[in-house]
């Protein structure tokens, strides 16, 4: 059975077709790499996925749910989180904060409970406080918790990034080029670290990523776009000497 | 029909002033993304230079004009130097409310030195054409014709002058532009100069057109010049244009064929009601959110 | 460099000592509250002085629930004295027309609660443009409306049209202002330091972010809006029956504008911040009155210097500890404890 599935996406920006005719059956805890070179639809996809972009044809299920026209904070809230590109944290706020925000949907209490600070209000809270430092302390972050996100170095501030993803309780993650700016020694800590909340929080992850090393080391099965289209899907080294992905990346072979 | 058409022309009057005024806050606008609330109030000191030197000085109508858009001229381009250049990294609110804090500077300050209402007087020879029941003064005719050369040279210099293209090339992207070898702050200044000119041209123009002026007099002329600005989509110059004489009409209109209470009414409602349909106005064209 | 030292170092134990005194703030609450009482009852301020005072909690008030939306959330509205004259109004007709004369005194609270809930109402109306669009845009939309809502008003003769809408009587008091000013800080805190007031800062941090960190921005948005304009519209019947008359002209552009002036004086998204710009703004109009039209010169001039030298306002995104709550003030202490020993060591 296919946790996440893909039917037959086609969106258009425009006139411009960003992605076209997409497919994708995603079993659990299978760990899916997309490659394409720049411009090629990869983010185009997360963003449908997460419904930040209600795709013009096809539909998305989750779990047998469709979720195309649901908003983003909902189908987060089922259980589909992901990072950004750039990094996208809420800046000015402490990292704490940025960890508990992305519990919203996990805190029941009503808007009156919130006015007065009685019923549910305090243990929830508490609940949702106690989480985040138990996260913030798996990843060694919690020295850090009354910082401004904005103060932390570049690196940790991607780890963040990933905490606060994991903060919402995914089943699958989607991880927007985590490894763009590192070098090939934080690469390596990287694919360890994936492949440890992998197995941690039992995730099924999709990821995008330009840095091949990272993508031949720890990826399962590659999708390969190119102009919107999927030219490859198969295991990496299948993907490795197919001829369309080669093209795509090296350009035509001269002809002599 | 006679009735309508006075009444088309009454807002093409009012329309012309009010473009000029949207001119100054899209210009600002599309460089620095920042709401100059100031600008009404440029508009309002446009007006009582004019009233300083007819009255004092006795000057004719083309150099009483020359010297109110010069010295809002001036007086935009210092306040911008002063109060707004040293914001440019702050917080965006922030340049808005010292934007706020200009104009009651200005209007307090103004009204501080002039205790009552102004009249202007007349500087044109009062003149009346009529055509078939159809009455033209030769006021509005200056206003309106004075107004379109304006606005035509002011589209000539963003089109065709090196400058004009800096402005549109900043407008495009803040971030680049400098590492292009554009002189960016002498750019924001000729922004201003002209902006706040054709605002000094626009208080001129009110103050003749209209019985009194007075210190608060660019408070809601001044909203609702920024309220063209949006119609048309900020930060687009033709849009400013448009806006004005929409906005124009409508208050017009809704004056002459309904109790003129309801003008601000409907002419507010009528905003809503686009803003809903256009979010972006008229012109206006949404920024694409990357995510 | 040492006294600098020495200077940090003091505050940090002042700010610890006073959050660890956290009972100091109940305490001083009965004593303002008993002085709100015997100020008027044994005359001990000038009456003018008393009528400042209740201005200063009215514009605590208004202050704080202007930085509801603009400080916290980021977005811009323009347009709060519209949700105040709605407040002021529809307290103003229930005291003076629906209310007999002997029940008004009493019965008091309950028309400025049923002012708060009708600019409730409205604030949901303006809610929704906020759905879809932001910044500039949606300023346009609180001013288009704050104009509305006056022409209305204006066009209403049952509420005297124009001309305004007299026949209050004096049942704004010192104590009460006192009460209301305290319920809201107390109200607006709380919801700022909860799952909801966690939305409303991911909306100004970043939006789409917040969004698809699962933040139902949609609910985040109608609850501000609500919250914020109800509490407008309170401080709007307050202040029709300090005033006993209104009229729409009162609550245009320049009433907003004074909000707005309120809000970034005193900084955004602290609720210090507007309790401090809220009382500085209104003490320093009164203090410069001998000064005339002056000091309308002078007060905005101050205001640009300020935003030149701090564009954050005075208190900027920070808070006192005495206004956290208690969660919040535990992990304050602990990070001002851990900076302590950091400069020991």
């Amino acid at each position: 059975m296919a946790l996440l599935k893909v039917d037959h996406v086609t969106h258009y920006f425009g006139g411009l077709c960003a992605v076209s005719d997409f497919n994708l059956l995603l079993k659990p805890h299978e760990l899916l790499g997309i490659i394409g070179p720049n411009g090629a639809g990869k983010t185009t996809v997360f963003n449908i996925i997460t419904g930040v972009y209600r795709p013009t044809e096809g539909s998305i299920y989750f779990n047998d749910i469709e979720i195309k026209d649901k908003t983003p904070d909902r189908i987060t809230a089922m259980g589909i989180a992901r990072t950004f590109q750039n990094i996208r944290l809420f800046n000015e706020l402490t990292v704490l904060d940025n960890i508990a925000i992305a519990q919203y949907a996990k805190a029941a209490y009503s808007p009156v409970e919130a006015l007065l600070h009685i019923g549910r209000y305090r243990r929830e809270e508490q609940r949702i406080m106690e989480r985040s430092q138990e996260l913030l302390a798996l990843f060694k972050l919690d020295g850090l918790a009354f910082e401004q996100s904005k103060n932390l170095p570049y690196g940790l501030q991607r780890r963040l990034e990933i905490v606060r993803a994991l903060a919402a309780e995914p089943r699958v993650l989607l991880l927007d080029e985590p490894a763009a700016g590192m070098n090939p020694k934080e690469v390596d800590e990287l694919m360890t670290f994936i492949g440890w909340i992998r197995k941690e929080f039992n995730l099924t992850i999709i990821l995008i990523e330009h840095q091949m090393r990272l993508v031949m080391g720890i990826c399962e099965r590659l999708v390969v776009l190119d102009f919107g289209a999927t030219i490859a899907d198969g295991a990496p080294h299948e993907v490795q000497g197919n001829e369309r992905v080669l093209t795509a990346y090296l350009g035509e072979k001269l002809k002599v | 029909m006679i009735y309508f058409l006075q009444q088309a022309l009454n807002a093409l009057q009012l329309g012309s002033i009010y473009a000029l005024i949207a001119l100054g806050y899209t210009m600002v606008y599309g460089i620095l993304t920042m709401i100059n609330f100031a600008h009404g109030d440029f508009f309002m000191v446009g007006a009582f230079i004019c009233f300083v030197v007819v009255t004092f000085l006795q000057l004719p109508f083309l150099p009483a004009l020359i010297l109110s858009m010069a010295g809002v001229t001036i007086l935009g381009v210092i306040v911008e130097r002063i109060a707004y250049k040293p914001l440019r990294q702050a917080p965006r609110v922030s340049a808005i409310i010292t934007a706020l804090g200009v104009g009651i500077f200005l209007e307090n300050f103004t009204l501080a030195l002039n205790p009552y209402p102004k009249h202007i007087p007349a500087l044109i020879a009062n003149l009346n054409w009529t055509f078939g029941g159809l009455t033209i003064s030769s006021l509005q005719c200056t206003i309106v014709v004075l107004s379109v050369v304006l606005m035509i040279v002011l589209h000539l210099i963003v089109k065709y002058t090196k400058v004009g293209m800096a402005m549109r090339a900043i407008s495009w992207d803040k971030n680049v532009v400098p590492l292009m070898g554009v002189p960016v702050n002498t750019v924001i200044s000729i922004t201003f100069a002209i902006g706040s000119g054709l605002g000094g041209a626009a208080g001129m123009m009110y103050g003749m057109a209209y019985p009194v002026i007075d210190p608060y007099m660019g408070i809601m002329v001044g909203w609702k010049a920024f309220i063209s600005a949006v119609v048309g989509g900020i930060g687009n110059i033709r849009g400013a244009m448009v806006g004005g004489y929409i906005l124009g009409a409508t208050e017009i209109m809704v004056a002459a064929f309904f109790p003129s209470t309801y003008r601000d009414f409907v002419a507010f409602s009528l905003l809503i009601v686009l803003l809903i349909f256009r979010p972006y106005g008229i012109f206006g064209k949404p920024r694409i959110q990357k995510v | 460099m040492r006294g600098g030292l020495w200077l940090s170092e003091t505050g940090g134990i002042l700010r610890t000592w006073l959050l660890t005194k956290a009972w100091l703030l109940p305490l001083l609450l009965i004593l303002g509250f008993a002085f709100s009482f015997a100020i008027p009852y044994y005359g001990l301020l000038d009456p003018y002085v008393q009528l400042i005072l209740m201005y200063i909690g009215i514009n605590i008030i208004l202050a704080l629930s202007l930085n509801l939306v603009n400080g916290y959330m980021g977005e811009f509205s323009v347009g709060h004295a519209g949700f105040m004259s709605i407040g002021a109004y529809i307290s103003s007709i229930l005291t003076v027309k629906v209310f007999s004369a002997s029940s008004a005194a009493w019965l008091f609270p309950v028309a400025v609660i049923a002012g708060g809930a009708g600019a409730a109402l409205l604030g949901l109306l303006v809610a929704i443009p906020s759905f879809r669009t932001r910044g500039d845009y949606l300023a346009i939309v609180t001013l288009a409306f704050n104009m509305i809502v006056k022409s209305v008003l204006e066009n209403i003769d049952a509420v005297g049209g124009a001309r305004g809408f007299l026949g209050m009587s004096k049942l704004t008091t010192l104590p009460l202002v006192f009460c209301w000013t305290v319920l809201s800080v107390w109200l607006i805190r709380n919801f700022i330091y909860s799952n909801y007031g966690r939305g409303v800062l991911a909306i100004r941090e970043d939006e789409i972010a917040g969004e698809l960190m699962s933040v139902n921005t949609r609910q985040v948005k109608l609850l501000a809006f609500t919250i914020s304009s109800f509490f407008a519209g309170v401080a709007g019947g307050l202040f029709a029956h300090v005033l006993q008359f209104i009229n729409p002209r009162m609550f245009d552009i320049v009433k907003s504008t004074d909000m707005l002036i309120m809000v970034y004086l005193g900084g955004i998204g602290s609720i210090g911040g507007s309790i401090l710009g809220a009382t500085i703004y209104t003490f320093l109009l009164e203090i410069l009155r001998p000064l005339g039209i002056w000091r309308m010169v002078i007060m905005p001039l101050t205001l640009v210097l300020l935003m030149i030298f701090r564009p954050r306002g005075i208190m900027g995104l920070r808070e006192f500890a005495w206004f956290l709550p208690k969660t919040a003030r535990t992990n304050r202490l602990a990070q001002l404890r851990k900076e302590g020993e950091e400069w020991r060591s």
